[in-house]
């Protein structure tokens, strides 16, 4: 018999060879538009595993994770945006449209705001935390949809910024999804890394009893503020990728409803497990984009699905392959 | 009568008060324990013990008072700080990860106090400076053969040996005991009171609990708490025959 571990490995690796090969079936087939498809899923899924590092592993419910990602995707706009324009941002910060700076910088603009925006909300936590990250993300979604300068809540338009350390061109389908997939590779394996490292340890502990982990000796808030901050930099370079992809970025990308979608491929593919969240992104967006083909009121559908995931499979789709773990609940 | 010199108390409150609206919780409470002593705190329901627990510790913050450990002023220092220092202390309601092993959740505690935890690389399940220790440490308490069972799946019993352990992990230089043996059964609450003597020789205690039998047999020093004021600290001895603390408290235990 296959113990389930074992089929939740050999499940991770069928999907991710499928991933692999998806650009070979889809020219094969000659359906390329399916590449593009599966590098906005891919994209997302980076979003939602990162989501998962602190909703999953640290139990903090954040609902303003689409600031962090829209923060990221605007800084690569403005910066391609400069460079095309030959001017500076802000009047000396110089533009660029190379990918090897302008992700980076999104990573750690992210990351910044993450802090700031940590650093007020982890000292509340429940329902209080929901709240305040919402109205952070609001409030940084305002800003751009006032910001003229780039386009308002009309958006940006640029050009450039597509050729990867001067010679990968990400103009071309295929490459760039491997990119992609490369970065979510990473993205999976150091995430990996990390949760069973001692800080993993520890951001789990907080989720499962934060009052004892003080009591063991550990400060907490530091621990969970890394986190955070962490986490809002791997959704910055999913910003940064998505910028690349579209060549045009609007504040839709970080409204508030983005945040509940980045929740929901969490919570659909299984909390606290990071392939769930990939597998989530999958599910929900395929969802998304192809129940409106059956009708029009395809959320009539696709909300009742959500219900039943979350009632009869507690740990989302990828979690119900996973070894039962006692005493967590919903997630472990 | 001349005194023999004694060493400074490892834990010393003075003047002691929480108040929670109108209530007073901890009322000008002064209290000392002597480094290696049981010292047991009493007293009938509400009168403060838990609230004195939380304050020792840091959760609650006093309104007035200093709390000195170990020869330092930690009055201002939050809860981890003084964990850090020595000050361990395990909950009235069983506390445990519930997901985690037997082994991960004291594994947890000793890391706590293995230098700082950002550690990103390492798997910390495979990491000998955590898991050959928490095994002894399980050893120990009598879990050595539960180490791979989820808390939550251990007995009550279990559970709180298991409290105990994590709170031994920390390294303690003393132990606040909230009523380790509340909801235990007969025979378990024999065995912890066993292995609570075993480690009245290495340890300082202070022990609230409301087991008379259990209080009387371990403590060299007992204080008794009644509406946050302690009305008497003495040896068991002493607290049995005292007046105020039968007609306060005593009078209504027909144990005593």
């Amino acid at each position: 018999m296959i113990s389930s571990l074992d089929r939740s490995r050999i499940f991770v690796l069928l999907l991710l060879a499928a991933l692999a090969l998806l650009p070979i079936v889809a020219t094969i087939g000659g359906e390329e538009f399916y590449i593009g498809q599966f590098r906005r899923i891919l994209i997302f899924a980076i979003a939602a595993i990162s989501l998962d590092l602190i909703l999953g592993y640290g139990g903090m419910v954040s609902l303003g994770h689409a600031a962090f990602l829209g923060a990221g995707a605007y800084v690569v706009a403005i910066l391609v945006h400069h460079a095309s324009e030959e001017t500076r941002f802000l009047g000396f910060i110089p533009g660029t449209f190379e990918p090897l700076i302008a992700w980076p910088a999104a990573m750690l603009v992210s990351a910044a705001l993450a802090f700031f925006i940590g650093l007020v909300s982890l000292r509340t936590s429940g329902v209080y935390f929901i709240m305040i990250t919402l109205a952070f993300a609001q409030m940084v979604y305002y800003v751009f949809v006032s910001w003229r300068a780039y386009g308002g809540d009309d958006g940006l338009r640029f050009r450039g910024g597509d050729t990867l350390a001067g010679f990968i061109d990400l103009g071309n389908d295929v490459v760039f999804y491997y990119v992609v997939f490369a970065v979510l590779l990473g993205v999976l394996y150091l995430g990996q890394r990390l949760v069973k490292s001692r800080f993993g340890r520890v951001i789990e502990g907080c989720r499962e009893n934060e009052r004892r982990m003080r009591a063991l000796g550990f400060p907490t808030y530091r621990y969970k503020l890394t986190a955070f901050t962490l986490a809002g930099a791997v959704a910055g370079l999913a910003g940064a990728l998505f910028a690349t992809q579209e060549s045009y970025i609007s504040p839709s990308i970080m409204h508030w409803t983005r945040s509940g979608d980045l929740i929901i491929m969490v919570i659909l593919g299984g909390m606290g497990t990071l392939y769930g969240p990939l597998v989530g992104a999958v599910v929900f967006m395929l969802m998304e984009k192809f129940l409106p083909d059956y009708t029009q009121h395809w959320q009539i559908v696709f909300g009742p699905i959500l219900v039943l995931i979350v009632l009869f499979a507690r740990r989302g789709v990828f979690g119900w392959l996973l070894p039962a773990r006692p005493g967590g609940g919903g997630h472990g | 009568m001349a005194e023999p010199l004694v060493e400074a108390p490892l834990l010393e409150a003075r003047g002691l008060i929480k108040r929670f609206g109108g209530i007073v919780a901890t009322d000008n409470l002064s209290l000392a324990v002597e480094p290696g002593e049981i010292h047991a705190v009493i007293g009938p329901n509400g009168a403060g013990k838990t609230t004195l627990i939380a304050q020792l510790s840091g959760e609650l913050r006093s309104d007035a008072g200093t709390i000195r450990f170990a020869g330092e002023d930690v009055t201002d220092l939050p809860v981890y700080d003084r964990s850090r220092r020595g000050l361990a202390r395990s909950f009235q309601i069983t506390s445990v990860f519930r997901a985690f092993t037997a082994l991960e959740n004291v594994a947890l505690a000793l890391q706590a106090h293995d230098s700082h935890s950002f550690r990103f690389w390492k798997d910390a399940s495979r990491d000998p400076a955590l898991v050959e220790p928490a095994r002894r440490m399980l050893e120990q308490v009598g879990l050595g053969a539960r180490a791979e069972i989820a808390a939550a799946e251990l007995a009550h019993g279990e559970q709180r040996q298991l409290e105990i352990a994590m709170a031994l992990a920390t390294g303690p230089r003393m132990l606040l005991l909230d009523e380790p043996m509340a909801g235990m059964g007969r025979d378990e609450a024999v065995r912890m009171t066993a292995f609570l003597r075993t480690l009245k020789q290495s340890e300082t205690i202070l022990l609230i609990e409301h087991d008379m039998d259990v209080v009387f047999a371990l403590a060299d020093r007992i204080t008794v708490l009644v509406y946050g004021r302690a009305i008497a600290s003495g040896t068991p001895a002493e607290i049995r025959v005292n007046q105020e603390v039968r007609q306060a408290y005593l009078g209504e235990d027909e144990h005593a």
